[in-house]
């Protein structure tokens, strides 16, 4: 009792790279032993501290696109490259299954989707800032839920897609899922539009409506969460209905 | 006496919760804050964070008002919650 | 410190002899910023000095662009550690902002657009030490390194330099600033290290 009410502190562990495997391209998933995971809920993120040789340190947060449980116990990240980035090369292209690097969390409680909830769901994520959103999707079926999930995940080109195969699979095994793409810089072959951003047609047509009092979740490049939050308010969505979470960078 | 400037590459609240859960039993970014400039209140996690700085500067999105500043040292950790009134932490299970 | 991250390199840095400790050195330069980007047109900037009883000098851009300015090459040294040599600035000293002010004071409070404020003592103002600076590398200072004005402080660690900087208050007693109050050292000497209260 005492040990853990002196330690009950968060603190820094190492994790183990159990696997990697590639999403697309330029993001790569790495699935983690966390010796003591105590459990996390779908939204949340974890902090990752990369140290070099010299006592260098680096620090930057990851959201948990797993959700849990999960039967072996592993944790997921996906991180997508930024090619003059600092940390995320070494996450995509460095480390290897065996490796150790060390986490804090889970952490965040406010951007987290709650099985006992029942309003429908709209998410709209961004690039990476699809992660958390998968999260959710993916404790929305181990809980068994009945709350519709509607998805609309902005991605630069079809080959930048991550999780493609999981969410084609998903949609067709369950009627409570839907996804709608929106290609920013190149669509497949014989889409209906040419590249374009996020906008309220899109959100209006493949979100649910407001009446609805639906749970929006926002998440991606600092840009697009700010765009994407102002269309679900201009659209008549109740902002305290609006949890967002910013990434850093432009879209 | 200025244009309004531009905001930079901010993050929000929910960026803080490791360095906050370091500090507190609890999560903060779910916690609601009053802001002492303009008594605007929502969630700590809608903070917009400024982190490309000495510390991290959470400022109200309503009236960019500093908030919250977290300074990490060594061995130690300031908070200064000078910009806050209050903080209104739901607690879990309870 | 933490395990160490097999083949993690990190930003690209080097330990060079001669930096104060703990101090990497950089060749581009990194903008910190602790809220928006103040955008101050010209013909609104001002820069005055108050004194302890409350006399204010102040200037407009014109009158501050028509007072003797100096080229300076001076050494930066950032709080987060990366610090920059022989760096390029054009500015008024603080010497001949303070010349005709009539003061007892022994510290300041420096201002900026924005809101930020940071102390200095005056000692570490006079003497050919400090300058509201207008030009960095041969070019007008953008607004995400200070511009208009800065202040350059080159002795003290750089969040020291006030960006935007547009007065400074004269004070007979120290008084933390921004950082000050939130952990940082009252002076912020470099080269002993003063990083954080207590340092
Ligand atoms: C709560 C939270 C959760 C996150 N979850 C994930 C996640 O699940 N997967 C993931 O890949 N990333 C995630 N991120 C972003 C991640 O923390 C890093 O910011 C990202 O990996 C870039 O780090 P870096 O060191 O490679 O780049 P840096 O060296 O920090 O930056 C390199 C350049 O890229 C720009 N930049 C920084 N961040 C972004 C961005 N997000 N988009 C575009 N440009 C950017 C910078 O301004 C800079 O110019 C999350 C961020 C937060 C705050
Ligand atoms: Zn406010």
């Amino acid at each position: 009792m005492a040990r853990t009410a002196v330690s009950g502190r968060l603190i820094w562990r190492a994790a183990t790279i159990a696997e990697a495997r590639w999403e697309s391209p330029t993001a790569r998933t790495l699935v983690l032993d966390v010796p003591d995971w105590p459990g996390h809920l779908p939204g949340q993120h974890v902090d990752v501290r990369l140290t070099a040789e010299d006592g260098y340190s680096a620090q930057r947060s990851y959201s948990i696109a797993s959700a849990w449980p999960e039967p072996g116990g592993k944790v997921e990240l996906t991180v997508q490259r930024l090619d003059d980035g600092e940390v995320s090369p070494y996450l995509t292209d460095t480390v290897q299954a065996g490796d150790q690097i060390e986490l804090r969390g889970p952490v965040g409680g406010w951007f987290v989707w709650r099985e006992k909830s029942t309003a429908p769901v709209v998410l709209l994520g961004g690039g990476s800032g699809v992660v958390p959103l998968m999260a959710m999707v993916r404790a929305r079926a181990i809980a068994g839920s009945k709350q519709p999930f509607r998805l609309i995940y902005s991605v630069r080109t079809p080959e930048d897609v991550l999780y493609a195969d999981e969410l084609r699979r998903r949609v067709r095994d369950d009627a409570g899922l839907d996804v709608h793409y929106v290609y920013t810089r190149k669509t497949p072959d014989n889409w209906p539009s040419a590249p374009k951003r996020i906008d309220v047609a899109a959100v209006n047509t493949y979100g649910w409506p407001p009446d609805f009092t639906p749970d929006c979740f926002v998440c991606g490049p600092t840009t697009f969460v700010e765009t994407a939050a102002d269309i679900l308010v201009a659209l008549g969505h109740d902002p305290r209905r609006i949890r967002t979470e910013r990434f850093g960078g432009t879209s | 006496m200025t244009q309004p400037g531009h905001r930079g590459p901010m993050l929000d609240g929910n960026s803080m919760a490791g360095d906050l859960r370091e500090i507190f039993a609890v999560d903060v970014t779910a916690a609601r804050y009053m802001c002492a400039g303009c008594t605007h209140t929502d969630a700590v996690a809608t903070l917009m964070v400024w982190h490309q700085s000495p510390g991290l500067v959470a400022r109200c999105p309503n009236c960019d008002d500093v908030v919250i500043r977290v300074v990490r040292a060594p061995d130690r950790v300031y908070l200064d919650l000078r910009g806050s009134v209050r903080l209104e932490v739901p607690l879990e299970g309870s | 410190m933490g395990i160490i991250s097999r083949g993690f390199g990190g930003r690209r840095r080097e330990s060079v002899p001669g930096l104060p400790p703990g101090q990497y050195l950089t060749h581009d330069f990194p903008v910190l910023s602790a809220g928006p980007t103040p955008r101050v047109p010209l013909d609104r900037w001002r820069f005055t000095v108050t004194t302890e009883t409350g006399d204010r000098t102040s200037w407009n851009w014109t009158e501050f662009q028509a007072l003797p300015a100096e080229d300076v090459t001076v050494d930066i040294h950032c709080v987060t550690k990366w610090s920059k040599l022989g760096s390029t600035w054009r500015g008024v000293s603080l010497d001949t902002l303070l010349a005709g002010v009539e003061s007892a004071a022994d510290y300041t409070m420096v201002h900026s657009f924005g809101g930020y404020t940071t102390n200095v003592p005056m000692e570490d103002l006079l003497d050919g030490k400090a300058w509201v600076a207008y030009k960095f590398d041969g070019e007008d200072l953008e607004p995400e390194h200070g511009g208009p004005a800065r202040l350059l402080i080159p002795h003290l660690y750089f969040w020291k330099s006030a960006k935007w900087v547009n007065g400074i208050q004269l004070m007979p007693e120290d008084e933390p600033g921004f950082w000050e109050a939130a952990g940082y050292h009252m002076y912020g000497d470099p080269w002993r290290e003063q990083r954080y209260q207590g340092d």
